[in-house]
């Protein structure tokens, strides 16, 4: 390399990466504008009183108040809740799609894809429309006379969670899809030829390999249904009310801008918190898997 | 991958039926809007006794819906505008550099994508509130610029990553200036993966809520805004066929992606 030897080329060089560097500053700039300076106004809204002056008042009354604790009770059961469902409805379709030719496994991913693309409030309200006392659901459910009564879908919990579940799918099924799609054929094969069961190839071959994937994707669901706002909004009908649905009550009808701050930094530690849990589950997994291998 | 359990007919049917099951769960909402859309009854009946297009008369022939359309519009068309630029050179950027830096902006540039969108919202309520700068377009469209550079960049760093940097240097050395470079080189070679870019942007921005209901308001609410508002009073079948008309223009925006990609 003769570039280090010429200084003129050196410097050159380093004018060259001043100049990728600059490249990526407008980005930068309305990101830290309107992203990360929010947050930091958040946390520092969150010290302040309606006066402007500091305190840690904001932080006594809202961890002293009941409605806080529900408010993270309902957002942490919400969240497991639709990780539950997406882990016991994904990994089979997963699988499924895994075990498909690919040109088959194209056509069914688009229709996966589909809703995710689809506006969640166009979901939403096809959710309604289903779930509704006189909706769809209930009018096949009364109309079989499966039940005498309609039941209670919406405008609660079992709603809210349906509609949850309903925009995570997907995304966890991208990661999952990926880490079975990655499994070496020849092992299942080898295995079903040494006189595995179907269920202990599964068991003991196929769910430890796509193990990653399943992490991945349940953080990606416990991540973005912490912070979960319309769903609950529209399909909770005011009886669900997780930290988000909490921030934006007291922002609205209380204008307590402190309160929602605090509420707000609560939600960024159970997202710290989670995350970090993660991703030591990931380390732990991917030992796992070398150990695995050598074994 | 389970073709050595070619007997195992139980298993199959149910995989099978279980995934198509997960699938029906998946396609369901989205597709019992459009029967609704064309109903002639006030009433949510399905299937519908009668066919109209009044909903969508409704839609077009009201003036807050068509303000909110148009802001909607404009909006993504801005965010397109304005994020995938920004994007592109931020992914130029990323590419040349390297190592931990690279990394490091990487990094900002998609965190807005992990962060809930409520806490982006009051915190950009916020800010904005202190600038009075609440209600704007502006507002509305510096949030969705933040949400949409995290896409274009993840559609555009491959693109880049595949591009030869070679022809850059030798136009360079051929007295073409970075402008030129950039504007003349790899903007006609990155076409497809920006146009790709630019539509994702726009759906990013189209179907965006939570900042919206938060910092639009008035002549600038968004269609999202007013539909969320309109779904928490009561059950307007207009919405049913501004949901169809979404879901097709999302059908075509996708095809034309995938597809291009695939040419």
């Amino acid at each position: 390399m003769t570039i280090a030897a010429d200084p003129a080329l050196a410097a050159d060089a380093r004018s060259e990466r001043r100049f990728f560097l600059a490249l990526s500053l407008p980005a930068l700039l309305i990101v830290g504008l309107a992203a990360i300076l929010p947050i930091l106004w958040i946390i520092r809204q969150s010290f302040l009183t309606t006066g402007g002056e500091y305190t840690v008042g904001n932080y006594e009354k809202v961890l002293s108040s009941g409605l806080t604790w529900s408010a993270l009770i309902t957002t942490v059961d919400l969240s497991l809740g639709t990780l539950a469902f997406c882990i016991l409805l994904g990994t089979p379709l997963a699988l499924a799609l895994a075990s498909v030719r690919p040109r088959v496994a194209n056509l069914l991913m688009a229709f996966v894809m589909l809703p995710l693309w689809t506006s969640i409030l166009v979901r939403t309200y096809g959710w309604l429309v289903l779930l509704r006392r006189d909706g769809l659901i209930n009018a096949a459910l009364t109309g079989s006379g499966l039940t005498a009564e309609p039941l209670p879908l919406v405008y609660n919990f079992t709603g809210t969670l349906i509609g949850m579940v309903h925009y995570m799918l997907p995304l966890f099924l991208l990661p999952v899809y990926a880490a079975m799609r990655d499994i070496d054929a020849n092992l299942v094969r080898a295995s079903a030829s040494m006189g595995a069961t179907l269920g202990q190839v599964i068991r003991t071959v196929i769910l430890p390999l796509s193990a990653g994937g399943i992490v991945s994707g349940s953080m990606i669901v416990f991540i973005y249904t912490i912070g979960f706002f319309i769903t609950p909004a529209v399909l909770g009908g005011g009886k669900v009310n997780p930290l988000s649905i909490r921030i934006e009550r007291t922002l609205s009808t209380f204008q307590d801008w402190g309160s929602a701050s605090v509420l707000g930094i609560l939600l960024l530690v159970l997202m710290a918190l989670v995350g970090v849990m993660f991703l030591v589950a990931r380390r732990l997994v991917a030992r796992n898997k070398v150990g695995a291998a050598h074994a | 991958m389970l073709e050595a359990y070619p007997d195992n007919r139980l298993a199959r049917i149910f995989l099978w039926g279980f995934s198509a099951l997960a699938m029906a769960f998946l396609m369901l909402p989205t597709l019992v809007v459009v029967p609704l859309s064309f109903s002639a009854s006030d009433l949510l009946e399905f299937p519908p006794r009668a066919y109209s297009l009044r909903w969508y008369e409704n839609f077009f022939g009201s003036a807050t819906w068509m303000a909110g359309l148009r802001t909607s519009l404009i909006l993504g068309t801005l965010t397109a505008m304005v994020a995938v630029p920004l994007g592109l050179l931020a992914c130029i950027s990323i590419n040349r550099l390297g190592g931990k830096t690279a990394s490091a902006i990487q990094g900002v540039l998609l965190a807005p994508s992990i962060v809930p969108g409520i806490l982006l919202a009051i915190g950009l309520f916020f800010v904005l509130a202190a600038q009075g700068l609440v209600g704007t377009l502006f507002g509305v469209l510096v949030g969705h610029v933040v949400l949409a550079i995290p896409v274009a960049c993840i559609v555009l760093l491959p693109a880049v990553a595949r591009f030869d940097w070679n022809q850059v240097q030798a136009a360079r050395s051929l007295g073409a200036d970075w402008a030129r470079a950039i504007g003349g080189i790899i903007v006609p070679q990155l076409q497809i993966s920006l146009l790709s870019a630019t539509l994702m942007a726009f759906l990013t921005s189209l179907d965006e809520s939570v900042i919206s209901i938060f910092v639009a308001s008035g002549r600038n609410s968004t269609l999202p805004k007013l539909m969320f508002l309109s779904l928490r009073d009561q059950i307007d079948p207009t919405i049913a066929a501004i949901s169809t008309l979404w879901t097709a223009i999302v059908v075509v925006v996708v095809l034309i992606v995938t597809l291009r990609q695939k040419s």
